[in-house]
């Protein structure tokens, strides 16, 4: 089976809070130096629920992101974990987009890519976390869309579901193509073998502007945007913390325990 | 845009009942519509819908509109999607408020992407400004930071809304309205996603959400076995035990039990982390707590800056400690 799956490069979301920075003007976020940008946590989750159907049903996965030439990065991360082709989204149209036209873009590069089974997106990117393309895409694309999945079986051109609900999850069918949101639930992401890491290093990661994919401009315009951030502040939190000791630490347990003990 | 007037809640129905998240949007639902100076509505779907149109109007809706259609019991994505997305079309809200659960996570995007509105997921905070549009406060980057989001032109505004962020609507029984049934039959040709099986993962004891003391263990907790030593410390308190989520990743323990921004939010009255860095992600999840405790090694771990009582020694040594001692005073 033919999978496409989405990808985007963050802040790393691991950055002491002490670190995290931001332009309240601008309503940007100011990436601490030395702090590489990683794959964002859901999107490598997406990826490795791709290797999985690809090691049982063989296939292949191309791997698309729209954002900077770095971005190379984690399309050739995913490389590494086992996809196969890979493609950078990158126009200055692109910057700065809403949803909607992140969607557009990446179902404009789907429909260039076309023949696939399966589109997979994470359930949400690590920064600013809109909870929205993947469902968005779906739209666009006009096919099926299952979100939160804590696994992905594909058998009889049709896709097997584990959604992810509070207190257990739901069992959906799905016909070929759909999209999937993936959920952390799915599993660990493989680490590549370093055979792979060679293979990806190697790889060519094209570049597709606005023209190579057909964008138009009137989707892509600012002023056409759905949603728009006002504000960006980092909440204060003052919390003293009260360190209690002791000789031993069972002694500053136990003294803990009394103050506990208090409380309640 | 004049066209698009109102607020419209998509309300849930769980064990026959309002959920308690529809009576919380049709407080703040309520207090939009009069800030705006527009009707309430809402919508309810399911084959018991007609029966509580009553109800939400007493917490507050001027109009309620049912859709009692057996399809519509239990969530079905094609489903709700389709009959709520008719409905925006005919009535034009302004505003649509769905709660951020696992019904609203999965209907609120797909809504927008059939709509072309602007969509705020899981905001903690809901107000109209002077240009009577919907801004929304939703945290970004993990919790690290807050964005306020509005959609200029894009009709309706739409937003999910955390649950337990806003106190419940009052009911007042003497309120009048409206009860509108959908006659639009579901078009079955849409429905392409089949829902095959709804499992329950039942936890033993104390649910995590209803707890008063929750244990959390992190990375730094080291295996599943482990995880015992927290749950003997829960087991006083008859409290619950939770998970980081990357603890949730390594399986040592059920991901039903993870904490944080994808997980459970919990509010307990006494919250003791073991053994975790307090990821800003984890702690979005349980900073609602009245009191936080952190048990660490690592003296630098964020999770102080958050905590009201600390105790920095390897938790293996602290927390039997503690339990042996909690043991005796509470009784």
């Amino acid at each position: 089976m033919n999978i496409i799956v989405c990808v985007k490069q963050v802040l790393d979301p691991e950055i002491p809070p002490a670190k995290f920075k931001i332009d309240p003007e601008a309503k940007q976020v100011i990436p601490p130096p030395g702090v590489p940008p990683v794959i964002s946590l859901f999107d490598e989750r997406a990826v490795e629920a791709a290797c999985r159907l690809k090691d049982k049903h063989g296939g292949t996965i191309t791997v698309i992101s729209l954002g900077p030439e770095k971005a190379a990065e984690v399309v050739k991360h995913a490389i590494a974990m086992g996809a196969d082709e890979g493609y950078i989204l990158q126009d200055a149209a692109f910057e700065n987009l809403d949803s909607f036209g992140i969607a557009y873009v990446l179902g404009k590069a789907i429909q260039k890519i076309g023949g696939y089974d399966l589109v997979l997106c994470g359930r949400q990117s690590a920064d600013w976390g809109n909870s929205q393309v993947g469902s968005i895409l779906a739209e666009i694309l006009g096919i099926p869309v299952i979100t939160l999945a804590g696994d992905i079986e594909a058998a009889d051109n049709k896709l097997k579901v584990k959604r992810i609900v509070r207190d257990g999850y739901e069992v959906l069918e799905a016909p070929m193509p759909s999209l999937v949101t993936v959920s952390n639930e799915i599993g660990l992401p493989r680490l590549p073998a370093g055979v792979r890491i060679m293979i990806a290093a190697r790889k060519q990661v094209p570049v597709w502007t606005a023209q190579d994919i057909g964008a138009e401009s009137s989707q892509l315009d600012k002023a056409n945007a759905h949603t728009e951030v006002t504000g960006l502040s980092v909440p204060t939190r003052k919390t003293e913390c009260e360190i209690v000791t002791g000789d031993t630490p069972g002694e500053a347990a136990a003294n803990l325990a009394s103050k506990l003990a208090k409380l309640l | 845009m004049d066209s698009h007037k109102g607020v419209l809640v998509c309300g849930e129905i769980t064990g026959g009942k309002l959920a308690p998240i529809t009576i919380e949007l049709l407080g703040i639902g309520r207090k939009l519509a009069d800030e705006l100076g527009e009707e309430l509505s809402a919508l309810l779907m399911g084959s018991q819908a007609g029966g509580l149109g009553k109800e939400a109007i007493a917490y507050g809706a001027d109009k309620v509109h049912v859709a009692e259609d057996r399809l519509l019991d239990g969530y079905n994505s094609d489903a709700y999607t389709q009959v709520t997305a008719n409905l925006c079309s005919k009535v034009l809200p302004a505003v649509v408020l769905i709660g951020h659960t696992d019904i609203g996570c999965d209907l609120a995007p797909r809504l927008n992407g059939r709509l072309g509105g602007g969509l705020a997921m899981d905001c903690q905070a809901l107000s109209i400004d002077s240009a009577k549009l919907l801004v929304s406060t939703r945290p970004v980057f993990g919790g690290n930071a807050n964005a306020t989001m509005v959609s200029k032109s894009a009709r309706p505004q739409m937003a999910t809304l955390r649950p337990k962020t806003v106190p419940p609507a009052e009911r007042d029984d003497s309120r009048k309205g409206e009860v509108i049934p959908i006659e639009d039959k579901i078009d079955p040709s849409a429905l392409k996603v089949k829902v095959v099986d709804r499992i329950k993962e039942e936890v033993e004891g104390v649910k995590l959400e209803d707890a008063e003391v929750v244990v959390s263990g992190g990375r730094g907790i080291g295996s599943a076995e482990n995880f015992e030593i927290l749950r003997e410390l829960a087991g006083v308190f008859g409290g619950a035990v939770g998970a980081t989520r990357p603890a949730c990743d390594e399986g040592w323990a059920p991901m039903t039990l993870q904490i944080g921004q994808t997980g459970k939010v919990v509010s307990p009255k006494l919250y003791i982390a073991v053994a975790l860095s307090g990821a800003i992600q984890h702690i979005g999840g349980c900073l609602g707590s009245k009191y936080i405790v952190a048990i660490n090694n690592d003296e630098e771990a964020n999770i102080f800056s958050v905590a009201h009582f600390g105790i920095v020694a390897d938790y293996k040594e602290v927390v039997p400690a503690l339990t042996a001692k909690l043991k005796d005073l509470i009784k």
